[in-house]
């Protein structure tokens, strides 16, 4: 299922963190399973309980399924200082959902990150690679309502 | 603050004035304005374009357009034709000159002279502007140690935030007998407030690439990884570009200019972990392991990735080698004051007006920067703190707004220059909060390796959570320091031990906030 991943990087544990962030990437949901670790753990030769181990060392992988927008929450000082905790509140509201949770149709997860190097705007958040900045109850409602409007 | 899609310089000097400069900015805000575009575009007064005797002359960014011997006449033609239309009026288009002078809220620029000049994404443009001399003069003028030689006399410090001379932790590997020696470059920049290296990367990506390529032939390394954060997609993008560009003027590569020497570069991703910019925990993350710290010695320099001599190396360091090599170690060690030479990159960020990123002389004033590079405060608001050096940084108040930006003379007041990161706080910020998500960070980056940051980090969060909640005792501080002091004792590294100067500045210099709190 992953060979098309695995052609593009030679067999090498190096390599690792790279197939793992394909594996994801290609992912509608957004997460590595265990059948997918499996395959990496064949395919690199190392142990299964290694590449759990990296998999969920690292905050940007996940291994439980999310939804089809994951929305990162900066929560980071300088954030903090521009109101990050009102943007949280807001997204919790408008999402109806928990830190971690996923909501009911299945379009947003919501997490929250350390700072993701966008402080000259802040607060932000990432909504799968597109950095949303200057964050106010008015921008969520429109940013949340256009994707929505996608779907 | 407002973003403009174009940005007018106009050059407000003696020579302009004369010639009617501030009839003629009144006179185009008005057409800005009669065609809505005040919101879009904004007038800078600059000083001197750098050349004379031509008149009233703007610059238009991104383009960099520069016009000349404009008058009131022709207003109406170039904002109708080229901020509405996008079409410059090319007959009053000067023939760029040798590099402009830029004075746009930089000043003596070394690490960012070309970003926001040149396009990052086209190596000739880099070339056109000097680039890649620095390396051909290193790889086929000088010997390896004379590299070395210099940019310990440049008295270059590592500007990842340990200070450690750049030039020194070279020597330490360059006489090492190795089948292969390594130069990492750690732009894994997660330090909070801290966003130099991205713009260094997405700005001018060929100047890294050339610092890479001399420091590589300085300690006698055929490879290098630049080891990015996996959040910064387009530093990713514009690096790898930059690279295969480079690979193809046969600047990197084998026998580089005839000289036998060959140098490939390479990209590793992080996957977000903070405490993976510390180097041996940077080095387990390339070789594809949790990125948990090693034990020092045996030092990257000696046994690093895949037990190879390694230098690690962060992207602003690197960026200044170029320049360095160029002009001399005397030019350099001429910038700033003594034992912290050249320049440094800031980002300035929190309440005040402009924030963003700025690259002025080792020992500016901390007032300088927030107050000129800065913008200033926002809202005319009072300057209550400074957290100067990202999360693992200092609190420092008022009182110490005059401090000389340096490693030196910060060390005075027990602070650090750290990432650069400068976040400014206004009169309602409040000090148990900032604290509190600062604690809360590193609670959160711990890597669980050893046991005195896990549970440390635990302990601080509960001491100053129950502080925010009204529920601390002032004995309660005390024990903030004690468990951080212990933290720094006995910490496995960099990370664990950071958080005593946050927590003892903060209580040193915001008593009255904790106190609040309490009773």
């Amino acid at each position: 299922m992953y060979e098309k991943i695995f052609e593009k990087y030679s067999p090498k544990k190096d390599n690792l963190i790279y197939i793992l962030h394909d594996i994801q990437d290609q992912h509608p949901q957004h997460y590595i399973s265990e059948d997918a670790v499996s395959e990496v753990s064949e395919y690199l030769r190392i142990p299964f309980s290694h590449i759990y181990g990296v998999l969920t060392f690292y905050t940007m992988y996940s291994t439980k399924p999310r939804g089809k927008n994951v929305i990162r929450l900066c929560e980071s000082p300088p954030c903090f200082l521009k109101g990050s905790e009102n943007v949280l509140r807001k997204l919790k509201k408008t999402l109806d959902v928990k830190i971690n949770q996923t909501t009911k149709d299945g379009l947003f997860t919501l997490e929250l990150c350390a700072c993701l190097g966008v402080c000259g705007n802040a607060p932000v958040m990432m909504i799968n690679d597109d950095v949303y900045g200057n964050l106010n109850d008015e921008k969520i409602d429109k940013i949340i309502n256009k994707i929505r409007g996608e779907k | 603050m407002k973003y403009f899609r174009t940005h007018i310089l106009i050059s407000v000097d003696e020579s302009t004035i004369r010639a009617g400069v501030k009839n003629f900015i009144a006179s185009l805000r008005n057409h800005l304005d009669k065609y809505s575009l005040t919101d879009e575009i904004g007038i800078l007064e600059t000083g001197s374009i750098g050349f004379f005797g031509k008149g009233l002359c703007f610059v238009v960014y991104p383009e960099n357009i520069i016009y000349a011997n404009v008058t009131n006449e022709d207003l109406n033609e170039i904002v109708t034709e080229h901020f509405l239309k996008g079409r410059p009026v090319k007959r009053l288009i000067v023939e760029k000159p040798e590099r402009t002078q830029y004075d746009f809220n930089y000043k003596k620029r070394i690490v960012l002279e070309n970003s926001g000049i040149i396009n990052p994404e086209d190596i000739e443009e880099y070339i056109g502007v000097g680039g890649y001399e620095a390396w051909e003069k290193a790889l086929l003028e000088m010997k390896s140690d004379d590299i070395i030689e210099v940019v310990k006399e440049s008295g270059l410090r590592g500007r990842g935030g340990a200070g450690f001379p750049t030039g020194l932790k070279w020597s330490f590997t360059a006489p090492i007998k190795a089948k292969q020696k390594l130069v990492v470059i750690n732009a894994d920049e997660g330090e909070p407030g801290t966003f130099k290296d991205r713009l260094i990367m997405e700005g001018d990506p060929h100047k890294l690439i050339e610092g890479i390529a001399i420091a590589c032939y300085a300690v006698g390394a055929t490879k290098a990884y630049i080891y990015i954060r996996g959040e910064y997609k387009l530093c990713i993008e514009r690096l790898r570009k930059a690279i295969a560009q480079a690979n193809e003027y046969g600047i990197i590569g084998k026998d580089i200019f005839g000289s036998k020497f060959c140098l490939e570069i390479d990209i590793k991703v992080g996957a977000g972990a903070y405490v993976c910019g510390e180097e041996t925990a940077l080095i387990e993350s390339m070789e594809g392991n949790r990125g948990t710290p090693r034990s020092k010695p045996p030092f990257p320099g000696v046994k690093g990735a895949w037990q190879l001599p390694t230098v690690v190396n962060n992207v602003e360091t690197i960026a200044n080698i170029p320049s360095i090599i160029k002009n001399g170690a005397d030019w350099y060690s001429a910038i700033g004051p003594y034992k912290s030479t050249g320049t440094k990159v800031y980002t300035v960020l929190g309440d005040v007006k402009m924030p963003g990123l700025t690259e002025v002389e080792m020992g500016t004033t901390l007032r300088t920067i927030i107050n000129e590079y800065g913008g200033g405060m926002k809202d005319g608001k009072k300057f209550k703190a400074a957290l100067v050096g990202g999360a693992a940084g200092v609190f420092l108040s008022d009182e110490l707004i005059n401090v000389n930006m340096d490693y030196e003379s910060l060390k005075n007041y027990s602070a650090v220059l750290g990432s650069g990161a400068i976040l400014v706080m206004n009169d309602d910020a409040d000090i148990v909060d900032m604290l509190w998500s600062v604690i809360r960070f590193f609670r959160h980056e711990s890597c669980g390796k050893c046991s005195p940051c896990t549970n440390g980090n635990e302990l601080l969060f509960k001491l100053i959570n129950d502080i925010r909640n009204g529920k601390g005792k002032e004995e309660d501080l005390n024990k903030l320091i004690q468990v951080s002091e212990v933290m720094v004792d006995t910490c496995f590294c960099a990370l664990g031990q950071s958080l005593l100067m946050p927590i003892k500045s903060a209580i040193d210099n915001f008593k009255d906030d904790f106190l609040k709190r309490m009773n």
